[in-house]
């Protein structure tokens, strides 16, 4: 009779255990309250770099920056157009000397005044090497970049000589080279302005930081949590809707998407891939798919003789029309990509350069024309191809595997294409940029502005900063000189465009498809929208 | 007794230099941690090597290592990539893990030994028979498989716990998780300990308790269950430090933010700083828990002495 005993003590071990769990779950989702001064409870990552505006470059860190700080110009959420937001007027009249006028009014949610010199101070701070600011070449435009952040050595200044203060609001910036979309980069965070806490005591500004948007950081959990409040000031015409933001960081996106749907979290902002099956039976109309500035494309070496020659510009295109983009799209990412038609985004509209269809037959589905282009030009350089790819994030396997498939059917090979996994990301990015790839590569490219200069010139100019693949055109080059020169922004855009057409005959890269950005939220929250970045709209979003 | 200690303490001493450099050099085959910074673009070259020269990256691995090990012996565990100390990631994971941990054992005691002890006593009954085909089933499904499923089943469609801990990870929160965690050996325990107390039931020091007329409970706590611990003792404690280590699939499931949660970021980031930091006091707490295993030895059984 002993044992029995003993086994209902182990019975009651486990009722207590859950009942007590019980209790502990029993309070609903974070905060709670309603109307105007709701608060919305959101899944966050662990920003990967001290939150500095010139020192975050990905989007956990982004949302932040977002809620926190206002810059000189802000992008429409819908349409990713520029606009004025602390500027008055920005003015030059040879696309390189330019008077920037601020409005009056603003101050940082400490009181301390929005000046000239806040934005001076902070980009100086940005652009300056000591500082270690990974956006630092966002100010590379800027006369006096190349003295404050030599590409090797050490700095002989740590003021850009572009930027001079003349009163309050008024400052003036001399670009090294015209440039006439440069206004409309002003919108991302590495802009905003600064407010002295941030030099004179860094390390608690960076415990808990103070910028100049609608919200205000009322507790910061590194790690783990950070809870933003309306800051109720704030000058702007975008004032918060709802009372502030709780973000909470999930190591696992599956995790918070299960979070969304026990209705212990009211939004999720990247719906993993194993859920998109079911997020129309979980969610109904609660989810939203929306095109991002992200493009996908498989990038290839021109540093290995092989890959640059003209013949292996005619096989890139094969391999481009041997890649089934439609059933890709739609099977693997259950339509959260669009098949790729040319090298930008369908976020700039077609105003801001995007044109549906510029990349022609060669980025259409065609077996026979395929394998026909292949054969004729001598096959696949190194008679195989592999792409590489990171492992260990973003589930890549999947995709690359049904591309390689692809094209294996199309050449009625099994082996003319393979995949080649890198362990992680960082070890992956390290072969690339060390071009240790002697064969294809998945490449990604987020914007940084929604600007068509933004798709192109950094990643296919010749020698540019992430021109990965070594590609080198003279003729391409020198359209987007031209059409950086350009001060009729509409001459500018088609000038890219032209500069476009040479890279369908020499096909750099193959386009694959655009992303979008995904996101789910709970029926306690409403109008609800993602930014060209796949940023959420927090400001917008309403509560009960 | 006194001897006894100081010498494994001093075996510890190899063992801990052993497994840090190996830590240290499988983090470093991984590749430039720094390239993974930037995202999918390249590192501007001159952020990239002031970088690698704030984290003495640029210095021979060797060289990385002696740097590393002298500043561990004054605390200093480094920073890691976001800027923050690992000493202070350390401060804000440690007391969340060993919670959990403590809440597993607790769970594999309390649970593990209560259904040992009834099911060695009962040997062939319908009661073990249950039982052992219970621990089957429970060794023979993967953790993750029965976290997600308790997650889904008590979180979302019970509604009777959060699928999800808080930051702050009170204990009620992590009985699940903890007994998730525990699930596995606890199966073991159990089946450990129905063996053992089988065998020794038979024993003659047991049926000489019984003859002198002690009474049942007596015989079987006293006597029966304290000497057949001795191997359950030993898995427990080898456990702990296994525990602590490998909760990476279940912090990952209920989102509990502890040293699983910092070792995955951790690797994935190439930041090893922080992998070697956390591994290192992992190997420490594994050597403990071996040593205080050994020296319970001799508690629960008097023959065994220590010189």
């Amino acid at each position: 009779m002993r044992g029995a005993t003993q086994a209902k003590w182990a019975a009651c071990a486990v009722a207590v255990a859950l009942a007590a769990t019980a209790c502990g779950g029993g309070d609903d989702s974070g905060g709670g309250g309603s109307g105007a001064d709701g608060i919305v409870s959101s899944s966050w990552g662990d920003p990967q770099n001290p939150l500095e505006p010139a020192n975050t470059n990905e989007v956990q860190g982004g949302k932040v920056l977002d809620m926190i700080f206002r810059g000189l110009k802000k992008y429409d959420p819908k349409t990713g157009e520029a606009r004025n937001m602390l500027a008055e007027k920005i003015e030059t009249t040879d696309s390189q000397n330019f008077t920037v006028t601020l409005k009056d009014g603003w101050t940082f949610s400490n009181g301390e005044k929005v000046t000239a010199a806040s934005f001076v101070d902070a980009w100086n701070y940005g652009a300056a090497l000591k500082n270690n600011q990974k956006n630092a070449f966002f100010f590379a435009q800027i006369d006096g970049y190349d003295k404050a952040h030599p590409e090797s050595g050490s700095a002989s200044t740590d003021k850009l000589s572009g930027l001079k203060v003349v009163d309050d609001r008024t400052f003036t910036v001399r670009l090294s080279q015209k440039f006439s979309l440069w206004p409309d980069t002003l919108g991302y965070p590495a802009f905003a302005p600064l407010p002295k806490a941030f030099f004179t005591d860094h390390d608690a500004w960076l415990a808990k930081p103070v910028g100049n948007g609608p919200y205000a950081i009322d507790n910061y959990a590194k790690g783990s949590a950070m809870n933003l409040r309306r800051w109720d000031e704030y000058p702007g015409t975008d004032k918060a809707r709802n009372g502030g933001i709780d973000l909470k960081v999930y190591t696992d996106n599956n995790t918070a998407y299960t979070d969304l749907t026990a209705g212990n979290l009211d939004l999720v902002d990247d719906v993993p891939a194993s859920q998109l099956k079911n997020v129309s039976s979980d969610l109904g109309d609660r989810y939203i798919n929306t095109p991002a500035g992200i493009i996908q494309t498989l990038a290839f070496p021109f540093y290995e003789a092989a890959w640059d020659t003209p013949e292996a510009a005619k096989v890139r295109q094969g391999l481009s029309m041997a890649i089934n983009r439609e059933q890709i799209t739609s099977q693997i990412f259950q339509k959260t990509r669009t098949p790729a038609s040319d090298w930008t985004s369908p976020v700039l509209g077609a105003e801001g350069g995007f044109k549906k269809g510029l990349c022609g037959s060669s980025c259409v589905y065609d077996k026979a024309a395929a394998k026909k282009l292949i054969d004729d030009n001598g096959g696949i350089p190194g008679g195989q191809l592999k792409i590489a790819y990171n492992a260990d994030t973003g589930s890549h396997k999947e995709w690359v595997d049904a591309v390689c498939n692809s094209v294996n059917n199309v050449m009625g090979d099994n082996e003319a294409c393979v995949s080649s996994p890198v362990g992680t990301f960082a070890d992956f990015r390290s072969q690339v940029s060390q071009q240790k790839l002697s064969s294809a590569w998945r490449a990604g490219w987020q914007m940084d502005y929604p600007l068509i200069q933004n798709f192109l010139q950094p990643l296919y100019y010749t020698n540019a900063s992430s021109n990965d693949g070594k590609w080198s055109d003279k003729k391409f080059d020198g359209l987007i000189d031209q059409a950086n020169a350009e001060t009729d922004k509409a001459k500018a855009v088609s000038t890219f465009q032209e500069a476009e057409k040479v890279m369908v005959e020499q096909m750099p890269v193959i386009p694959l498809w655009y992303q979008n950005g995904s996101a789910g939220y709970s029926d306690r929250i409403g109008n609800v929208a993602l930014n060209p970045f796949s940023v959420p709209v927090y400001d917008q979003i309403t509560v009960g | 007794m006194g001897r006894y200690v100081i010498r494994r303490l001093l075996q510890m001493i190899p063992v801990f230099f052993g497994t840090t450099l190996l830590i240290f050099l499988m983090v470093n085959v991984m590749g430039d941690p720094i390239a993974g910074l930037c995202g999918d673009r390249r590192c501007d070259p001159a952020t990239a090597a002031q970088l690698r020269a704030e984290f003495g990256l640029d210095k021979p691995v060797w060289q990385q290592y002696l740097t590393y090990m002298g500043n561990v012996f004054t605390g200093d565990f480094g920073t890691a990539f976001n800027g923050q100390k690992v000493t202070e990631l350390m401060a804000t994971a440690f007391p969340i893990t060993i919670r959990l941990t403590l809440i597993a054992i607790v769970f594999e005691i309390v649970i593990g030994i209560s259904l040992g002890v009834v099911t060695g006593l009962r040997r062939g009954r319908p009661v073990d028979t249950t039982v052992l085909v219970l621990t089957l089933v429970v060794i023979s499904v993967p953790t993750f498989v029965t976290g997600l499923l308790l997650q889904l089943v008590l979180g979302v469609e019970w509604g009777i716990i959060k699928p999800s801990v808080s930051p702050q990870a009170p204990v009620n929160e992590l009985l699940v998780p903890g007994l998730v965690l525990a699930s596995v050996s606890l199966a073991y325990v159990t089946r450990l300990t129905r063996t053992s107390i089988a065998e020794n039931a038979r024993a003659d020091y047991v049926r000489t308790a019984t003859a002198k007329g002690l009474p049942r409970r007596r015989v079987v706590v006293r006597h029966l269950l304290r000497n057949s611990l001795i191997p359950v003792v030993t898995f427990i404690g080898t456990d702990v430090g296994a525990l602590m280590g490998g909760a990476i699939v279940t912090e990952r499931i209920f989102n509990i933010h502890g040293v699983g949660f910092q070792l995955y970021q951790g690797i994935l980031r190439q930041n090893s700083q922080t992998v070697v930091g956390f591994v290192t006091i992992l190997v420490l707490v594994f050597l403990a828990a071996n040593l205080i295993v050994d020296l319970l030895y001799a508690v629960l059984d008097p023959r065994i002495r220590y010189a």
